[in-house]
């Protein structure tokens, strides 16, 4: 058989979906909604890969992973070898496979694409991960000679995660410091279970401490140190990846209701504090039967499907523009929809209504019509009169974004800011005004996602690499 | 995990734990608070700290058993280990010379209006305490606090021991017969503030409260602590503690306060009829 014959061979496989839990069931549970592949099913979509010349998938993936190599090694059954391969660019492979935005990213300038549809990069590189935490055995990476030097990393986030395992790598002291008790950042308070299991987490963090990353949780830093006395302390550097976890509300009439959270209070209270499995865990958390939660987003999706699974009768998603402009991944949409999510588009909630004990009892909405694309390229929405209706709901979640946390940049006085709060640090480098100081994720760029936060930690790896060896 | 070095009970319900925290013990400032979880089911809840000794690397937390937690953590004993402590949290009290202040601590709230005193008194200031409790024997920290402060003066609800009335009532004394008071620090049950406050008010007196709103991450990230304060929303966790008690809104703090009641009843039912047993345990 000719190349070209075998190629054309491979295009007419069909793209291998992801065995999957029964919405019905599912939506009442907290467990993963994907099952994964199985090695056949990998090794089936994997053998769809071109194996292009001019692989354009690599340029998506913003670190970077040799995503032919890979797939390849999948197509030989070298699970394990294709785990490695992941590993090489990527240090939380299992979290990447689930929670990217593939279809933004690799897969978007997959040649496959152009005509048909794209390899599933992402459900691979979430099995190669998955094998390997099954059958693998810690294989410590090639390590660099002690270089002397420490580095101080504040959030144990994706960005801090990444930027530790790379510089461990290259022979540098390593100490993560963590508010919470739990490491992950967004990835254990706000990220479900039935998204991205904890274990995954844990089992990626519970890597980077056998390759020698010190792990410190429940370390506010500009509360228990500043970040002056970090580097008065020993440490050649700080990387500060502390996220943007400052809940913003709609400042509405209403909103101190009890039984209206924020998304992150949400889900916090039911990932990183496990209300869900009350009062076996301590933590409570409010079960609204008719739950309205604000905002378009990841996160709004994520809120809507735990009220589902707290035992909400009806969730709506109240969002103030179209569907078109819903900034959540599709997949996720799609996900709500089949679980039995509503939504209200084009409604702008302008006040949350509230019982004589201080409960939600409603909330009044208003109905939008869309008019001319604002800055954001969005169409803006626009009231439209008289349209003012109420909705019947016993509790409102407001996930429409967050802003940056003022603990550290209030402690650091020579640390420079921009107008919201986010640290100013050059997107390249992480460098930021305080020598010494490197800065990604979040923190930098307000809320992103989890890549591109590893992404900023890779590339402040770099950076602080040739800081502390030049 | 940090060691509980030392527990002994102060009143009726009332612990004090001396926990091994070095770091904190360094840092910690009057006014400040920690959060805890006792294990790896537990929740996360905001004490505030009474005291610390750098040098011993302790800490010394006062709390009283009112819930599931609270009782669970009474149970512990010297030698027991607490698997999470963050701290110290939360702005430390603005203490300067103001000239007399009045520190006013009713019932648990003794505990944080201690530190205060203390720092109040070493700055300069003359400090009059007014402590109170429901009855006799939940007072708590009487010698300490007549040790620190220039005047001491002390209630029951009850006629138990001291006045019989309300610290509020004795405030109103100390106004009536003419003391100048430049400021007055208050920390007890909300009512006990917001009295206070109403008592301060007219005479325009500036009052310190120190709110315990419900918390969770305590470090600005999830909102739970919001309260109102002059009209706008703060985050009680990294605005506060402390606010100014003439802006602060009680009546939606005491609803925000209440709402897990039904939950905190069926945690404890459990726990109680667990035998208080469960500690550590995983089902």
């Amino acid at each position: 058989m000719t190349e070209t014959t075998e190629k054309k061979k491979r295009t007419q496989i069909p793209r291998q979906k992801m065995p999957e839990q029964d919405p019905k069931v599912r939506a009442k549970n907290f467990d993963e909604v994907p099952f994964g592949y199985t090695p056949e099913l990998a090794k089936l979509e994997a053998s769809r890969c071109l194996q292009c010349k001019k692989p354009t998938c690599i340029e998506g993936c913003p670190v970077s992973i040799d995503i032919p190599a890979f797939l390849d090694l999948i197509l030989q059954g070298d699970f394990l070898g294709a785990a490695r391969k992941l590993k090489e660019m990527n240090s939380l492979p299992a979290v990447c496979g689930r929670v990217c935005p593939q279809e933004d990213q690799c897969e978007k300038v997959c040649i496959l694409g152009k005509k048909g549809e794209p390899v599933a990069i992402g459900r691979l590189e979430r099995f190669a991960a998955d094998y390997e935490m099954a059958h693998g055995e810690f294989i410590m990476p090639p390590k660099a000679p002690p270089t002397g030097k420490n580095v101080a990393v504040v959030g144990a986030g994706p960005a801090g995660l990444t930027l530790a395992g790379d510089l461990i790598k290259k022979g540098h002291q390593v100490t993560i410091f963590e508010a919470l008790h739990k490491t992950g950042g967004v990835l254990v308070y706000g990220i479900p279970e039935f998204r991205l299991p904890k274990a995954i987490v844990q089992a990626e963090v519970d890597y980077l401490e056998k390759t020698g990353v010190e792990v410190r949780t429940n370390m506010v830093i500009g509360k228990i140190y500043t970040v002056d006395e970090l580097m008065a302390n020993g440490y050649n550097a700080v990387f500060l990846g502390t996220g943007a976890g400052l809940p913003t509300f709609m400042n509405i009439p209403g909103e101190n209701f009890n039984g209206v959270y924020s998304a992150n209070e949400y889900l916090t209270r039911s990932n990183l504090m496990k209300a869900y499995l009350f009062p076996r865990y301590d933590t409570p958390i409010a079960k609204g039967k008719k739950v309205a939660v604000l905002g378009g987003g990841n996160v709004a999706m994520d809120s809507a499907r735990t009220a589902l699974r707290l035992g909400a009768d009806d969730v709506y998603i109240v969002y103030r523009r179209s569907k078109k402009e819903l900034p959540a991944r599709i997949e996720e949409v799609h996900h709500a929809e089949e679980e039995g999510v509503q939504f209200h588009f084009l409604t702008l909630p302008v006040e949350i209504l509230g019982n004589e004990d201080g409960w939600v009892c409603g909330m009044k909405c208003q109905r939008m019509e869309l008019g001319e694309p604002d800055e954001s390229g969005r169409r803006r929405p626009i009231p439209v009169p008289g349209s003012e209706f109420t909705l019947e709901v016993d509790m409102v979640v407001v996930a429409i974004g967050t802003g940056a946390n003022p603990l550290v940049p209030s402690t650091t006085p020579d640390l420079q800011t921009n107008k919201w709060g986010y640290i100013v640090a050059d997107p390249e480098t992480g460098t930021t005004s305080k020598k010494g100081v490197y800065a990604g994720g979040d923190i930098v760029t307000g809320s992103a996602t989890v890549i591109l936060a590893m992404g900023a930690g890779r590339k402040a790896a770099e950076a602080i690499h040739k800081y502390l060896t030049e | 995990m940090f060691p509980i070095v030392e527990a002994k009970p102060l009143a009726a319900a009332v612990k004090q734990f001396k926990i091994a925290a070095p770091e904190i013990a360094k840092k910690r400032k009057p006014g400040q608070f920690i959060v805890l979880r006792i294990n790896e089911e537990g929740e996360r809840i905001p004490l505030t700290m009474a005291d610390a000794d750098p040098e011993a690397g302790t800490i010394t937390l006062i709390f009283q058993e009112l819930g599931k937690s609270t009782e669970q953590l009474g149970k512990l004993k010297a030698g027991d280990m607490i698997s999470d402590l963050i701290g110290p949290l939360g702005v430390p009290t603005h203490i300067e010379k103001f000239g007399t202040v009045v520190c006013v601590g009713g019932g648990i709230g003794i505990a944080p209006v201690y530190p205060i005193a203390k720092a109040m008194r070493e700055a300069g200031n003359t400090v009059l305490s007014i402590i109170g409790a429901r009855t006799k024997n939940l007072l708590i920290l009487e010698e300490e606090m007549a040790k620190v402060s220039h005047s001491l003066k002390v209630s029951t609800d009850d006629g138990s021991y001291g006045y019989h009335g309300f610290v509020s009532d004795i405030l109103q004394n100390v106004i009536d017969e003419g003391t100048t008071i430049n400021l007055v620090v208050a920390i007890g049950p909300v009512p006990m503030m917001r009295v206070i406050c109403n008592v301060t008010r007219n005479q325009k007196i500036k009052t310190v409260v120190s709110l315990n709103p419900i918390m969770v991450d305590a470090t600005g990230m999830c909102g739970a602590c919001r309260v109102t304060v002059g009209g706008r929303t703060r985050f009680v966790c990294v605005d506060g503690p402390e606010f100014d008690g003439h802006e602060v809104n009680f009546v939606e703090l005491v609803k925000r306060q209440r709402a897990y009641l039904d939950q905190e009843k069926l945690s404890l039912e459990t726990f109680r009829h667990q035998g208080g047993a469960c500690l550590g345990g995983k089902s």
